[in-house]
């Protein structure tokens, strides 16, 4: 279950570019389904170990700046959230499953975090802009937890956002009368307090898990 | 004291109904269909899932073909597709039921899909389904109303 298919038109960019030889291979760090190895950030070439790496290391960063909007029309970017986790996910309110099991998970993420959830700002994006309002999406994720933010936008605010976090999201017809879904990643993503990539969550690691995990980035911080 | 035992009878026997209520099922022919189920809707929630598992206790082999419910515009037959992280949800025809067999409708994989919810759904709430198959005929059934958790552990149906 290592597939990591969002990038792959990266994934030839870079091998085309990376000239270390036949021998090099490419290693995405942070596909890893446990979560329990440091996740850096850099798409790193393994090399053989007696080789020195000569070339610059490339990085393929996860994030970036959005400016969204939440419950009341307030506009919201990233930098609100510094100096607390976010915690980002992407779905849409017209989705009868995985999108409220997800939000049910992380609600109890939040619980099992305890007062560490004071933290952690868990930011739902909606890739449905056409038909979640920011007041749709704002009472429909309070329905869940009220700490966690629904997020929308314009479809160009939340094509930057899913592009800056690579997340894959496309709509699909349901019927030829206007009915349609969404096609979406379904990962977790763990940002620092500056906002930078920390963790990946797999759709399958429970909220124990990641809960867990969200500690111990905490930890690593107050150690640093 | 033959009323003494009433008086402790009489709780037993409420809460014998109470647990056959948390776990209810209904028959049709060679079909079970074992506890059905959604959740509670989240505010301007449009839509809503239906699971439960069907076993075909026959040695023919049937097909659930539709569904119909007074709460919704319409409901339809889905399946969860997923491809690496990315999660697909798709119409399907039928839910092939083959003998002495049982297909699950859960979270992450088939399930009902009730499109256009005339009335948000709260907890505890039945709402009623007729469930259709293509030699067993038509049921209805009652979708109980809860919360996930109480009806499935994450490890039991994410797994994929």
């Amino acid at each position: 279950m290592n597939d990591w298919r969002l990038f792959p038109v990266m994934f030839l960019a870079f091998a085309c570019s990376l000239t270390l030889g036949a021998t090099s291979a490419l290693m995405l760090p942070w596909s890893n389904g446990t979560a329990q190895a440091s996740a850096p950030l850099a798409l790193t070439a393994a090399t053989p170990s007696a080789t020195p790496v000569t070339e610059p290391q490339r990085k393929v960063p996860i994030g970036g700046p959005f400016k969204l909007l939440a419950s009341g029309g307030r506009t919201v970017t990233d930098e609100d959230f510094r100096g607390r986790y976010m915690l980002v996910f992407f779905g849409f309110t017209f989705c009868p499953d995985i999108c409220p099991t997800k939000l049910d998970e992380i609600a109890r993420t939040l619980q099992a975090l305890g007062e560490d959830a004071k933290q952690v700002a868990p930011l739902f994006i909606s890739v449905d802009p056409e038909r979640d309002t920011p007041e749709t999406i704002g009472d429909y994720v309070a329905s869940f937890d009220t700490r966690i933010t629904g997020l929308t936008g314009t479809p160009d605010d939340i094509f930057n956002v899913a592009k800056a976090y690579k997340a894959y999201y496309q709509k699909v017809a349901l019927d030829d009368q206007g009915t349609y879904t969404m096609d979406h990643s379904a990962l977790t993503y763990l940002m620092g307090r500056d906002g930078t990539f920390r963790k990946l969550f797999r759709p399958d690691e429970t909220p124990e898990q990641v809960a867990e995990i969200i500690r111990q980035v905490m930890a690593e911080d107050k150690g640093s | 004291m033959s009323w003494r035992i009433h008086a402790f009878g009489l709780p037993a026997l409420v809460l014998a109904g109470a647990i056959a209520a948390g776990a209810h099922e209904y028959k049709l022919g060679a079909i079970e269909i074992d506890h059905p189920w959604t959740r509670p809707t989240a505010t301007g929630q449009q839509v809503g899932a239906g699971f439960m598992t069907l076993k075909n206790t026959g040695t023919e082999a049937d097909r659930l073909i539709g569904a119909e419910s007074a709460a919704s515009e319409k409901v339809e037959l889905h399946e969860h597709i997923h491809e690496g992280d990315v999660v697909k949800m798709r119409p399907v025809e039928a839910i092939a039921l083959a003998p002495q067999a049982a297909v699950k409708l859960e979270p992450g994989g088939y399930h009902l899909m009730l499109i256009g919810l005339k009335a948000p759904i709260s907890e505890g709430a039945m709402i009623p389904v007729t469930l259709i198959f293509e030699k067993a005929g038509r049921v209805d059934v009652e979708l109980m109303s809860q919360k996930q958790g109480e009806a499935h552990k994450p490890a039991e149906h994410m797994g994929h």
